[in-house]
């Protein structure tokens, strides 16, 4: 009884000091994963690498177990993860790695990047209004929806917004979006070598293709932590360029074509 | 100062993200455009000018370099907060959608990469 009280105090105490939790949790989870990594894959996958697919493993239970949308963070005693990972933190730690880039490799990449923006957005747009049609969709709103979000989770519910569709469709288009960025988290490092991503150029080109903030974020951290400012720099582009073309000229062109 | 260079980095951070919103409200689309962005070539340029880094100590610049160093903790904090339950369950159209796309990305990058090294350096 009286261990029990002690236990929900502690509980209580952590919860607390979230953020402070949070910076010893991630702490934790990274000694842990890079033991791992030297151990069980003998340093064939990167220590971040496992440390991110052991937070989005931790984010799938937190959200069984509570039933909430932040993950982990929906645990209580877990609150500062969500702090820690949200968008303030992650967009002032992006900015910070650019201290020290090579302004050189940006200039030299300027149009390309640019040019990889547009073509990333429309690419992944494309793909996934695609899949919508194959899957039944006739309605031209809900085909663009979804294919804006195949672009990003913030492009597919901003189209939607705009354009009036359905909060199932919606869903739908977030969905889409969260399977993009939890796949290009996982398997950037797992095709880093075989799609050339090793040098500045091509970062900022997968920064731009890829579009995901966050995707991108974390895989470039699992390949190699130098490339992190060239890709994030074009991601940043992504989402806004979507939310330009989607509900305007893509929709446009999906209510011509069906 | 340590904490000169984390204000440094707070005020590019912030130009960034208001220049961002302000280009959003400007071509009307309701999301920031390009905020980190620009505040990261701000940080760029503020530290690769001669004359402000003759004045960047050594103490000022690791308060940008500590955050630099906090990226990859942020960005596992950041994974398990994510909405994996809803990626997984939300059926097969939405997970085919997302994985055919981030496929066909993946395959554009070599092009691309060779497209940009073919053309002449400016």
């Amino acid at each position: 009884m009286a261990l029990d009280t002690l236990f929900d105090s502690l509980v209580e105490l952590l919860a607390r000091n979230g953020l402070i939790t949070a910076f010893l949790f991630v702490g934790l989870v990274l000694a842990l994963s890079n033991w791992l990594s030297k151990v069980v894959t003998r340093g064939q996958v990167h220590g971040s690498a496992v440390a991110i697919a052991a937070g989005l493993v931790l984010a799938y239970f937190g959200g069984v177990a509570t039933g909430g949308s932040k993950g982990l963070a929906d645990v209580g005693l877990f609150a500062g993860v969500g702090l820690l990972g949200g968008a303030m933190f992650r967009d002032f730690a992006i900015v910070a790695t650019a201290y020290g880039a090579d302004l050189g490799a940006l200039r030299q990449a300027g149009w390309v990047g640019a040019l990889s923006v547009v073509i990333g957005v429309v690419l992944s747009f494309v793909v996934g209004a695609a899949v919508a049609v194959a899957f039944g969709f006739t309605d031209p709103i809900a085909v663009t929806t979804i294919g804006a979000g195949a672009a990003t989770y913030i492009v597919g519910p901003v189209t939607g917004t705009a354009l009036g569709a359905s909060s199932d469709v919606v869903a739908l288009s977030v969905a889409a979006g969260l399977t993009k960025s939890i796949l290009v988290m996982i398997g950037t490092p797992l095709v880093a070598k075989r799609i050339g991503l090793d040098n500045a150029h091509s970062a900022l080109i997968y920064g731009g293709l890829m579009g995901t903030t966050s995707g991108v974020a974390a895989g470039l951290a699992a390949t190699d932590p130098k490339l992190v400012p060239y890709g994030a720099m074009t991601a940043t582009f992504y989402t806004g360029v979507g939310c330009l073309l989607g509900p305007s000229v893509l929709y446009f062109l999906v209510a011509a074509i069906l | 100062m340590v904490v000169y260079g984390v204000a440094l980095l707070a005020a590019c951070y912030l130009i960034g993200v208001i220049a961002g919103d302000a280009l959003g409200a400007l071509i009307g689309v309701q999301a920031n455009v390009g905020g980190v962005g620009i505040a990261m070539l701000l940080l760029l340029l503020v530290s690769n000018s001669t004359s402000i880094k003759l004045q960047l100590g050594e103490a000022t610049a690791s308060g940008i370099t500590f955050w630099s160093a906090m990226y990859i903790p942020i960005v596992i904090a950041m994974a398990a907060k994510q909405n994996v339950v809803a990626a997984v369950s939300s059926g097969w159209m939405a997970v085919v959608a997302g994985t055919l796309a981030v496929l066909v990305s993946f395959a554009l990058i070599p092009v691309l990469s060779r497209l940009g090294r073919g053309a002449p350096k400016v």
